[in-house]
């Protein structure tokens, strides 16, 4: 039944609506990644939350006027005019108070929210209301959805992806050197507004899958899951994509098979499935690989650190140090450093005295800059140059025991 | 420890760490595995002024920070006087960056220099009237004290970091440490702190300061430490801020004569 | 209105909307000044799974199984949070986003799952709360309040949020200069040896308290409102920590009485006959005070 969902053999309405929820997801990771290099991802938080009270809005509108309440796409506008209110909010709260952003989130997100619940509670007053099914909007619900709005769906997570496509180069140079950005002749406030049409594009569209209190984490988790695997900001970008359109395909379909539950909270836990994977293996940045690349460093660290104080007949005071020097065979039981520890005392010290010299040469200002404590003056000079060093020094000296 | 130390060595060391009142011994920091400080042996003198001199990006705060544990270094030792800085942050008085605090906050400036009191109520204990007319005398010795009740965002820069200055002051301690106490001030600041610097120095205590501005560090201090990640050099500044020093902390491309305060700042 | 209908019916969850928008408010002041408004955010959020696992694992709804799993998740939140900003290297805004969207989500998964037919537990409720349900039906009038037979008729949650409001008075008060320090300048407190940590963490388990006791009246979003809104307000009308902590209580009162009044009443002044959502009123209340504070407040304008 899973496989089948996936594989979009679930009939056509959930085929579409899956279809849908994977090319939103593809836009929302997109979007997401400027959003989250502009450090601004929690803006969202407050656009998805202030959408509450223009579907309220739009119902009682709609039937006051006649109509039926629940047209999905008057929904859809009414939400994305009080979305832009809430984000003119934030803006307006942060730029002419001393509030900082995080406090005009916050209070635009609740408050909005709250008067969203105001007019939820008029809508189940009126007569035509009892039915109106919006608080399928808080948490995504795709039982039951018309073909027209299936349609509706899927068409705006193309249209999300393709004005995506169209808008990414100013977006990433806006979101990666805004200063730059502005020199080379972008617009950053024109920018900024794209990117925050796009997220309340993602928002509106999401509405209906994945509902306005966790639409937030598609727009988030597929990023800083991205993160974990490359330091290069276009490849984050695409890889957030691909991230977060799997969630979306794997979230939907999930839901396809349970439709008593509702679509958000499985889309989202699917996210942040890939997320703790992510964040725990990925070979860029992930913990695992940090974590081994830390001790390496930590004992290279004391190792060198021991040898030089060895080499000097100075004392070591650090347990850890006389630990790995012992273990390392660099110094016996008692203490006493073993043949091999002073070759490779007198080695560190040679390399010591050695990036001493060269980092006083003004013409080996580049190599110098990589003096790290660490790395080899071998591995940075060519061998004419060390010579030249070495004749400067005089001669490799003994180590003093 | 091992045994192939040299004794004389030895007893040396333990005697330089009894008698300084800040050591420093094989401190490492790195962030992201790139050693922000290198395995760093300072012995600082007591009673004396100590400027902590290095180019952009050198460790200087970080060197700082590390030491007072603020920042968890890789490796390393700190003590005063020989005992484990950790059982003597009491004698200590720590002035940070002023960049590093929000000056919106809603207190006034005797509010802050009131903090500096904290070690002597204890974390439950309450101010009383003696408490606060030592602030007033701490904001006496800045020239601060007709703004005591000012909100501190209210406040010059230089006059912040008087605040800041005052309240290292009440803490009464023996040791002060300041990051970059003289950025971004006036010259009329510049002065006033460095009177009570000199003042405490006089009185037996010991200062140390990162400081970027080379021009001014033999008017204003006794010692040196040349800092670039690693330690250059240290000393009194007549034997140790010599052009071959400075030219080995910054890269060989600085000389006294052409300082550009740009370059050096941070 | 006679005190034999406004005792029974309006009394009580207007008691327990005041006590409730005092009790976060009070936290809400420190989670401000410490840029950390939306940890409130964090925090309300993550208190549905933490109630919903408290119940799966005793299979009752207690006051105390409550706390004790709210208190846990909020802990749990920070410590995730908390560990991907560090380990992770991700800033964090986007650390909480990923966090409490998570926790959020599988706490409405487990409520939809587990059979909570038998108790007072819903996703409606935790979403926007049911302030009005929590009525007094002991009571006849005034006269009630002397009468020990009514008063043990009392809706328990005046008890619990009686007893937190208490507890977070007198934290706040026995640590105030310890937190007032290391809000303000936490890596000089901690040479100072405040227990920085501890207290940050203590903050956040306080704020989870009043979350979770403030979540029957309503629910886990517009919590936050009364987080972030009255402190936010009071902000912008002194320079004073002390003075800011007295208005946010102000305005915090007047925020859940006006708000309560309104959503009771408002839609019959206007030729309405039922009542809407009074936690929502409450928050939207809030949002026009601190829109009025932004617009007329003393100390509205930032001089740094």
């Amino acid at each position: 039944m899973f496989l089948e969902a996936l594989f979009f053999q679930l009939g056509y309405n959930a085929t579409l609506v899956t279809f849908g929820a994977t090319l939103l997801g593809i836009a929302a990771g997109v979007t997401g990644s400027f959003l989250f290099f502009r450090k601004r991802a929690l803006v969202s938080d407050a656009i998805s939350h202030a959408t509450l009270p223009g579907v309220a809005l739009a119902f009682i509108v709609m039937v006051a006027f006649g109509f039926d309440g629940r047209n999905l796409p008057g929904l859809l506008i009414g939400s994305a005019i009080s979305a832009a209110l809430g984000l003119f909010a934030v803006q307006w709260l942060t730029s002419r108070t001393r509030l900082t952003e995080d406090a005009a989130i916050g209070a635009v997100l609740s408050v909005f929210f709250g008067f969203g619940i105001v007019l939820l509670t008029v809508v189940q007053t009126m007569s035509s209301g009892r039915q109106a099914g919006l608080e399928g909007f808080l948490l995504g619900s795709t039982a039951g959805m018309l073909y027209a709005d299936a349609i509706l769906i899927a068409g705006g997570g193309a249209l999300a992806l393709i004005l995506v496509g169209v808008f990414r180069r100013p977006m990433m140079m806006a979101s990666f050197d805004p200063e730059f950005a502005r020199a080379s002749g972008i617009n950053l406030d024109r920018t900024d507004l794209i990117m925050m049409s796009l997220v309340m594009g993602v928002t509106v569209i999401g509405l209906k899958i994945v509902g306005l209190i966790l639409i937030v984490a598609l727009l988030i988790i597929p990023p800083v899951a991205a993160r974990f695997w490359s330091d290069r900001a276009d490849r984050v970008v695409l890889i957030a994509g691909a991230l977060g359109g799997l969630s979306a395909w794997i979230g939907a379909s999930a839901s396809a098979v349970a439709p008593n539950l509702p679509t958000g909270p499985i889309i989202v836990l699917t996210a942040f499935g890939i997320f703790t994977a992510s964040m725990l293996f990925a070979p860029a940045r992930g913990l695992l690989i940090s974590a081994i690349n830390h001790r390496t460093f930590q004992r290279g660290v004391h190792i060198r650190q021991g040898l030089v104080s060895l080499a000097q007949g100075q004392p070591i005071y650090e347990p850890m140090t006389i630990r790995l020097l012992r273990a390392e065979g660099l110094a016996r039981a008692d203490g006493v450093p073993t043949p091999d520890g002073v070759a490779r005392a007198s080695r560190v010290l040679r390399d010591e005295k050695r990036w001493e010299t060269a980092r006083a040469d003004p013409a080996l200002e580049m190599a110098a800059a990589r003096y790290d404590g660490l790395t080899q003056i071998e591995d940075v000079l060519t061998k004419d140059q060390i010579d030249e060093l070495d004749a400067r020094i005089g001669g490799p000296r003994e180590v003093t025991q | 420890m091992l045994q192939i130390a040299n004794e004389d060595i030895v007893r040396a060391e333990a005697q330089n760490l009894r008698e300084s009142p800040f050591a420093i011994r094989g401190l490492t920091v790195s962030y992201d595995q790139k050693p922000a400080v290198f395995s760093v042996d300072v012995t600082i003198e007591p009673g004396k002024m100590t400027a902590i001199v290095g180019p952009n990006g050198a460790g200087k705060s970080t060197l700082l920070k590390s030491a007072l544990g603020i920042i968890k270094p890789l490796s390393g030792q700190v003590t005063l006087y020989g005992r484990p800085v950790a059982d003597e942050m009491d004698r200590i008085a720590y002035v940070p960056q002023r960049a590093s605090v929000d000056w919106d906050f809603p207190v006034r400036v005797i509010d802050v220099v009131l903090m500096g009191l904290f070690r002597k109520t204890g974390l439950l204990g309450r101010l009383t009237g003696a408490d606060r007319k030592h602030a007033m005398s701490c904001l006496e010795r800045v020239g601060m004290t007709d703004f005591a009740s000012r909100q501190i965002g209210q406040l010059s820069g230089g006059q912040q970091q008087r605040v800041f200055l005052a309240r290292a002051l009440a803490q009464n301690a023996d040791l002060y440490l300041l990051d970059e106490p003289f950025a971004g001030v006036d010259a009329a600041t510049e002065k006033a702190i460095i009177g009570v610097l000199k003042s405490l120095r006089s009185e037996g205590r010991t200062v140390v300061a990162v400081h970027h501005d080379l021009s001014t560090v033999p008017d204003y201090f006794d010692n040196v430490l040349l800092l670039n990640v690693r330690k250059i050099a240290e000393g009194p500044v007549a034997t140790t801020f010599t052009d071959e020093n400075l030219g080995a902390a910054y890269g060989g491309r600085l000389t006294m004569a052409r300082i550009d305060p740009a370059a050096v700042a941070g | 209105m006679s005190g034999a209908e406004f005792v029974p019916l309006s009394l009580t969850p207007l008691l327990i909307g005041c006590l409730a928008a005092v009790a976060c408010a009070l936290p809400g002041n420190f989670l401000l000044l410490r840029r950390q408004a939306l940890i409130g955010d964090a925090i309300s959020h993550v208190v549905l799974p933490g109630i919903v696992v408290a119940f799966l694992l005793t299979g009752a709804i207690s006051a105390t199984a409550m706390m004790l799993g709210a208190a846990t998740a909020a802990v749990v939140a920070v410590v995730l949070i908390e560990g991907i900003r560090r380990f992770g290297r991700i800033e964090p805004g986007a650390a909480m986003g990923v966090v409490f969207t998570a926790m959020f989500a599988g706490g409405v998964l487990l409520l939809e799952l587990s059979d909570t037919s038998g108790v007072h537990l819903d996703v409606e409720h935790a979403l926007y709360g049911n302030l009005e349900s929590l009525v007094w039906l002991d009571a006849t009038g005034w006269g009630s309040l002397m009468d020990p037979s009514a008063l043990r008729g009392l809706p328990p949650e005046v008890f619990r949020i009686s007893v937190v409001l208490f507890l977070i008075t007198a934290l706040l008060a026995v640590f105030w200069r310890p937190l007032a320090i290391s809000t303000f300048d936490e890596g000089f407190a901690a040479t100072l040896g405040v227990p920085v940590t501890t207290l940050s963490l203590g903050l956040v388990i306080t704020s989870a308290l009043a979350a979770v006791a403030a979540f029957d009246a309503v629910g886990s979003i517009i919590v936050i409102a009364m987080f972030i809104c009255p402190p936010a307000a009071a902000r912008l009308m002194t320079n004073r920590l002390g003075a800011q902590v007295a208005w946010s209580v102000a305005f915090a009162l007047a925020s859940a009485i006006v708000g309560f009044v309104l959503a009771g009443y408002g839609p019959l002044w206007i030729g309405g006959t039922d009542a809407v959502s009074a936690a929502g009123m409450i928050a939207t209340v809030s949002g026009f005070i601190l829109t009025a504070t932004a617009l007329m407040g003393p100390k509205r304008r930032s001089v740094v």
